[in-house]
């Protein structure tokens, strides 16, 4: 029996245990975070801020203007020349030569992954391509030096292909984003459901029909964003040009001789003795900002068109 | 009934089984191919790590000992009597400073006989194939050379791990790089592991679905997607120029004219942070997305706080996840040169780094100096270094995959 007057439960104490409390340790560590958070808007807003303010001095230098920069043919700031063409023309001739190599496989490799191969097949081959893609881009500039260079040379003769060419770095630059697109690809490939396959098979397509009529539309988006990363990356690659595409500006469509492409070009200035405020230093950040913005909208563009062509959901 | 399509129908068949066949054949290939170029680009650094050389000396070891013996069976006395004999007296001085000749160990001797006497020279190198394809050939060519010696080489070799960088491709070797690389990473990690684990906590299990984390999401994605030499313009600007006070240490009393300009570990290990910071971010909140609701509900229903629930539930359930994220960071951040050569890193260091404040230098930055030197030994040596990279990496990796496979549950 409990007597009436002892209250099994004590209304003050209660509400004052249910109260909201004011946890000051939770809200601190909930407004860490929140900072923490804002740490990459913060990077974002540096790159663009910092780049923006170095190359300034050269943007509003009396010497510069924006159609001649452009257009200009002619890379040699010494002498006030800002055309940033030649340099635009070694990145892409790379770039091209890169995509040449890497679509083809890196897309023939992800067909044959997801619609051919066995499941053991594709978990052996799938971890080697992923070795492919961890291996440090400086050992692949220094194949494309020591193995593709020669290689092209004994293949096209000594006079025609020079030490440093943008083919040998393109070649490799392909070898190196292969793995990138094959990856992606089949990723894009094997979200295509089943059912789909399959009422293709019931109408008596044979795989490769089914592969170009039913599973390559499905799954276009993916392969669309696949080769659109692969060509950012290959124009922000660096090492493989340094080492091998050539030192010197140099506005030239011979894809075997040798041109100074934008990240090539920072990357011999840049480690020189460079003095600060100097017409080379502020020019270089000029190139970056360029380079960030061209590899910014290319990464966005990937990611709106897996957002607006996803066909299957 | 109508005309018979059978045949029509038959041969059809025919050419499109083919164009099957030809279409399975290209695909395979084309896999095939893929694989080759990873063989070929392995293969082609294995090859140029291994070989004949042809070493040519100042004085020639045979000259310095009697007939029928070689310097590693003299003993001590002998040694430092013909290190006093032909060495010039202010190096003799310099060399005892502290101990005399005779008390230095007889492996040391032979070292030094060989660094300041002999001198050995590389004349000429041969990559592995060549040295097995073309033996006589080219013992025949050493052959006619004077005082020259073959030896069959590995450039990969204790040695080449141990040894500090020198203008000599023979004894010169990766340790100054390789500390630098594990300090620059050390910082790096540091940084950018708390920082990313806490972005990835906020955006999982604070932040809603709003308009800001919206843009923070995007925004990750495509900070990933920078090219690496941007952000190696990023911390030129700001690490090396903008906080020179504080990278170079002059804060704390470190001061010394060659790092005065910030061009110092620091800087280079902040740089990679960022450069590692959203691949970190992303694999984070991979893996605390994949902790089940029910967990989170059950804590909250035993009544802990938001943080309670992280910190004993959520946390430890996807740490193994955030840690393999973490080590994939440090295996990219290895293999990262391109940011470390804008922000400064120097060409030639031999003095191991003092500390945080010290000049760098970086494993792959080393590589692609040797790569880029016209001699070939150079090349040969930066294939060896090159394999002591991929052996870091390789045994970094496979460690990530352990973890992934032992601790993974969810």
């Amino acid at each position: 029996m409990i007597p009436s007057q002892t209250k099994l439960i004590d209304e003050k104490v209660t509400s004052q245990l249910l109260k909201k409390r004011n946890r000051l340790g939770e809200r601190f560590i909930e407004s860490t975070l929140v900072f923490c958070g804002f740490i990459s808007i913060f990077i974002t807003l540096g790159i663009v801020f910092e780049l923006g303010k170095e190359a300034l001095p050269f943007f509003s230098s009396t010497d510069f203007k924006l159609i001649k920069f452009l257009t200009g043919t002619t890379w040699q700031p010494q002498i006030k020349l800002f055309g940033v063409l030649p340099l635009v023309m070694a990145t892409l001739t790379t770039t091209v030569i890169a995509l040449l190599i890497a679509i083809p496989f890196g897309i023939g490799i992800a067909i044959y992954l997801s619609e051919y191969a066995s499941v053991k097949l594709r978990s052996t081959i799938k971890p080697t391509l992923e070795i492919l893609a961890g291996i440090p881009t400086v050992v692949y500039g220094y194949f494309a030096l020591s193995f593709v260079t020669p290689f092209l040379r004994v293949l096209f003769g000594k006079d025609v292909v020079e030490i440093y060419n943008t083919a040998s770095a393109g070649i490799v630059m392909g070898i190196l984003i292969l793995p990138l697109i094959a990856s992606m690809s089949e990723d894009a490939l094997a979200a295509v459901p089943r059912s789909l396959r399959e009422a293709a098979y019931g109408l008596g397509a044979t795989k490769i029909e089914t592969t170009y009529r039913v599973v390559i539309p499905a799954a276009i988006s993916g392969l669309a964003a696949a080769i659109i990363v692969g060509i950012s990356r290959a124009i922000g690659e660096t090492m493989i040009v340094a080492l091998a595409a050539g030192a010197g500006p140099k506005f030239t469509f011979n894809p075997f001789q040798g041109a100074e492409t934008m990240t090539g070009h920072i990357v011999r200035v840049s480690g020189g003795d460079l003095s600060y405020d100097s017409i080379d230093y502020n020019s270089l950040f000029g190139i970056s900002l360029l380079l960030f913005f061209m590899t910014l909208s290319l990464n966005m563009l990937s990611q709106w068109v897996v957002r607006k062509l996803s066909e299957v959901k | 009934m109508g005309e018979n399509h059978a045949p029509v129908f038959i041969a059809n068949l025919v050419s499109r089984n083919r164009s099957e066949r030809i279409w399975k054949n290209l695909l395979q290939i084309s896999t095939l191919i893929g694989i080759i170029f990873l063989i070929v680009l392995l293969l082609n650094i294995i090859n140029q790590s291994f070989g004949y050389v042809a070493i040519g000396y100042r004085v020639p070891p045979a000259k310095l000992v009697g007939p029928g013996q070689t310097l590693e069976n003299l003993d001590i006395p002998q040694l430092a009597g013909i290190l006093r004999q032909r060495v010039s007296p202010g190096l003799l001085k310099q060399l005892e400073n502290d101990t005399p000749l005779e008390q230095f160990s007889q492996v040391n001797l032979v070292n030094l006989v060989m660094a300041k006497i002999a001198k050995p020279e590389v004349v000429k190198t041969w990559s592995f194939w060549q040295s097995l394809s073309m033996r006589e050939e080219i013992k025949q060519e050493v052959g006619q050379l004077p005082e020259t010696r073959l030896v069959f080489f590995s450039w990969v070799r204790p040695d080449l791990v141990s040894n500090s960088q020198s203008s000599n491709p023979l004894i010169a070797g990766v340790r100054t790089a390789l500390l630098g690389s594990l300090w620059i990473i050390l910082i790096a990690i540091m940084v950018a592991f708390p920082l990313g684990v806490g972005t990835a906590i906020y955006l999982e299990e604070y932040a809603g679905d709003n308009h800001i984390s919206k843009v923070i999401r995007t925004n990750i994605n495509n900070l990933a997607g920078v090219p690496s030499i941007i952000y190696g313009m990023l911390g030129l600007a700001v690490f090396v120029r903008n906080l020179a006070q504080l990278t170079s240490g002059a804060w704390l009393g470190f001061s010394s004219p060659e790092t005065a300009n910030g061009r110092t570990i620091v800087s280079a290990g902040l740089t990679l942070a960022l450069l590692v910071l959203p691949l970190i971010i992303i694999n984070a909140r991979e893996a605390i997305k994949s902790v089940p609701d029910t967990l989170r509900q059950a804590s909250y229903g035993i009544g802990a706080t938001r943080w309670q629930t992280i910190w004993h539930h959520v946390l430890p359930n996807s740490i193994p996840g955030i840690l393999t994220g973490t080590i994939l960071a440090i295996s990219r951040a290895l293999g990262e040169s391109a940011p470390l050569v804008v922000i400064g890193a120097s060409t030639y260091i031999t003095v191991d780094p003092a500390n945080v404040f010290s000049r760098f230098t970086a494993l792959p930055i080393q590589i692609y100096q040797w790569t880029s030197r016209p001699q070939a030994e150079f090349r040969n040596l930066a294939a060896g270094a090159i394999l002591v990279l991929l052996t870091l990496l390789l045994s970094i990796n496979a460690a990530a995959i352990v973890l992934r496979n032992r601790y993974k549950r969810y």
